[in-house]
């Protein structure tokens, strides 16, 4: 902050553009339910911010610097606090984040629309975030969920499986996908035997397997978390012989859980949101390079999300929250040269260069409507323990 | 035969499950309730004591693996738990030199100490993660199940399974024994009475010649054998992630609340009562009343009390009427 105070300060008293850094907020939940994850994502994040700064091209010599705050994931107040701070005491230009849909939600509302700084979740998938009032603030890297609930009940129709339970993490992500999911399925002729909520984080689940095992159904529909209450429900699920098939939604995609559960859940499936291609073979090139797990959850998008805000800036010519918000859409979308992971430094010089680039990313990023990416998943089945893609759709 | 799938189905979903959280919550509970008797306080930092003491017995555990000791069926983790005890003792009794001891010279009051215990929480909370990480941590093996619902199917030929994992049977094993053990010392031993005698009247007992230092040294060390036990207990039956363990700590309190603070009695009945009723008030009878009743009868609708979604309401209405109609819990501990 002082380095900053300073900085700014020279630059006045000289007159110049003088080389300024130029914070970032990195909002994610580094305690909490998903603390897992979150290490992965904020240096998939810094490491897009770094790129950046090494190429030397990004305006004038200025720097990136990534600030981490904590969003708890579950915790609405401390997150609007951390970010509250961030703005006031470090003068971010944008925010990285925030991970999970609700406390995103209560960043968005509360502190990013009334100070005009421009946000780039690379995780927050509620379907209530597409229609949220935010002065075109509001971006991210992560497609919504209504659309994940349309494909996971396309894969159940084709599969044939007419009648299902659900089960979904008791925060806005999970009830956001099991409500669009069970509307898509019902549309089709398929039958929700019960739709009931668990918590995260919880001792014992017994009570909701019972529950769901009455209910029956051919498969289970598992919204959760592959490292939290998810997992306690599948685990209760196969030890009580309550279900042997599970249909999971993205949070459930984790090795962890196949290490420990895989070779019990023959014959299960799922989705995730997936990306192949050259963008993700450079994304995981890279990230090895730098020591960083790239396969973890959220990395290619974390990675997309802080590589849109730096470019975004590069094409407004300026390190403000209006250049960011600005341009974002341009420099991910068409018209313009296909920038791919580790070719960042290129696309500030095309910028600079007054021309246009078209972001591929790690993960395709293609931003439709109101600033989401539209999302491809991968269809995948559990055989011997491990994932085994069907197809992409 | 239907009679026989009723039940079936309920011990599958309801008893089994119920009795081996019973038995966590229990072992938990009488950890809280022993400070609550002896050194006067609600240990917030329970929760988190119970994850540091697991942590030393899963790295325990991987050393032994390592060197390829193993029990057979049996989990290594058994083997382990000694050491496991250990670290959390020197845990447990260094934080009593460092920070209790302070406090309790000065005689503060017991809303001071739960304050202080909730900063020792979150640094036992940031101890764990930094030692083993706030992943989730796998440390169970040898044969998961006594009896699993598929050859439970095929043995007897019923509709329904019944599964009994090894954890749920050593859990009960390990509880009967451990709750034994600590009843024996309390009513037994010399020790044990001069705890129970400083519990009952400090004044009194420091009048006759009851070293406090040593009652309070013992009760540490009781409690981080209770917490590592009952940590362990639930990480085999469960999953260990600290997250989780810091969470337990709620319905322990209820469990220990519910029973009477301060009584080990009540912590024992109170998990198991918490438990049951999480997980039959909220139960779908329709599995079972479909096995009951002639096909004429049974039930369309899930027949059920309520959504699981008021689990835990279910354990803090119990709490609150508890709490109302006899504010010192149900075996007459000490008035919250």
């Amino acid at each position: 902050m002082r380095k900053l105070l300073l900085a700014s300060a020279a630059s006045v008293i000289a007159g110049t553009a003088a080389a300024e850094d130029v914070p970032i907020g990195v909002i994610l939940g580094f305690t909490g339910p998903i603390e897992s994850l979150t290490p992965h994502m904020a240096q998939s994040a810094e490491l897009a911010m770094e790129e950046m700064n090494e190429s030397g091209n990004f305006l004038d010599g200025h720097t990136l610097v990534p600030v981490r705050a904590d969003s708890t994931c579950i915790d609405s107040a401390a997150a609007t606090a951390a970010a509250e701070r961030l703005i006031t005491d470090d003068g971010i230009v944008a925010i990285m984040g925030a991970d999970c849909s609700g406390v995103t939600g209560a960043v968005l509302s509360n502190v990013a629309v009334p100070n005009g700084v421009p946000m780039v979740s690379p995780s927050a998938t509620s379907p209530a975030l597409s229609t949220a009032e935010d002065n075109g603030l509001f971006f991210r890297t992560a497609p919504s969920d209504a659309r994940q609930g349309g494909v996971i009940a396309d894969i159940l129709m084709d599969r044939g499986i007419e009648e299902v339970a659900v089960t979904y993490t008791n925060n806005d992500y999970g009830k956001g996908l099991a409500d669009s999911f069970q509307a898509s399925y019902e549309e089709m002729g398929g039958e929700v035997t019960l739709s009931a909520p668990h918590e995260d984080g919880k001792a014992d689940y017994s009570a909701e397997v019972g529950a769901l095992a009455s209910a029956g159904g051919e498969v289970l529909a598992v919204f959760g978390y592959s490292d939290q209450g998810g997992k306690g429900i599948i685990r209760s699920a196969l030890d009580t012989g309550a279900f042997d098939r599970f249909v999971m939604g993205d949070g459930m995609y984790g090795d962890e859980l196949l290490a420990d559960l895989g070779q019990f859940m023959e014959g299960s499936f799922g989705a995730v949101p997936w990306s192949q291609g050259e963008g993700t073979e450079a994304f995981t090139a890279l990230t090895e390079e730098a020591g960083v797990n790239g396969e973890s959850s959220f990395t290619r998008e974390s990675y997309d999300a802080a590589a849109l805000i730096g470019m975004a800036m590069m094409a407004g010519g300026e390190a403000t929250p209006e250049a960011v918000a600005a341009n974002l859409m341009d420099v991910a979308n068409a018209p313009g040269e296909e920038i791919l992971p580790g070719e960042l430094g290129r696309a500030l010089e095309i910028l600079a260069e007054g021309g246009e680039v078209d972001y591929v990313g790690a993960s395709n990023v293609e931003l439709i409507g109101p600033g989401e990416a539209a999302g491809t998943y991968r269809e995948y089945d559990v055989t011997d323990g491990d994932y085994e893609t069907v197809q992409f759709r | 035969m239907d009679f026989l799938n009723a039940l079936v189905a309920l011990s599958n979903f309801v008893i089994v499950p119920a009795v081996a959280y019973g038995s966590q919550l229990a072992l938990g509970a009488l950890g809280v309730t022993l400070i609550y008797g002896i050194l006067r306080f609600s240990n917030f930092a329970h929760g988190d004591t119970m994850a540091f003491g697991t942590m030393g017995v899963i790295l325990a555990t991987w050393w032994l693996q390592g060197l390829g000791v193993s029990l057979g069926p049996l989990p290594t983790a058994l083997l382990a738990l000694p050491a496991g005890i250990a670290i959390c003792a020197a845990l447990v009794l260094a934080t009593d030199r460092v920070v209790y001891r302070f406090y309790r010279a000065q005689r503060v009051k017991p809303v001071i100490l739960v304050i202080v215990s909730m900063g020792v929480m979150f640094v036992y909370n940031g101890l764990t993660r930094f030692v083993i990480g706030p992943g989730d941590q796998s440390f169970g093996d040898g044969s998961r199940f006594v009896i699993s619902a598929l050859d439970f199917r095929a043995m007897t030929g019923l509709q329904e399974g019944l599964a009994i994992r090894t954890s749920q049977a050593i859990t009960l094993v390990t509880a009967i024994v451990v709750v034994a053990i600590l009843f024996w010392f309390l009513n037994r031993t010399r020790t044990g009475k001069s705890m129970r005698a400083y519990s009952d009247n400090e004044d009194l007992a420091l009048l006759s010649g009851i070293n406090p230092e040593r009652v309070v040294l013992v009760t540490w060390l009781i409690v981080a054998a209770l917490a590592t036990v009952a940590g362990t207990l639930y990480g085999l039956d469960k999953s260990f992630k600290p997250f989780t363990y810091f969470q337990l700590l709620l319905p322990i309190f209820a469990s220990a609340i519910v029973g009477g603070l301060g009584s080990p009695v009540g912590a024992i009945a109170g998990g198991f009562i918490i438990a049951f009723s999480e997980v039959t008030i909220t139960y779908a009878w329709k599995k079972v009343l479909g096995h009951l009743l002639p096909e004429s009868l049974e039930p369309d609708g899930l027949v059920q009390l309520l959504a699981v979604d008021y689990k835990f309401a279910v354990s803090f209405v119990i709490l609150v009427v508890v709490l109302l109609i006899r504010p010192t819990g149900l075996f007459r501990g000490k008035a919250v």
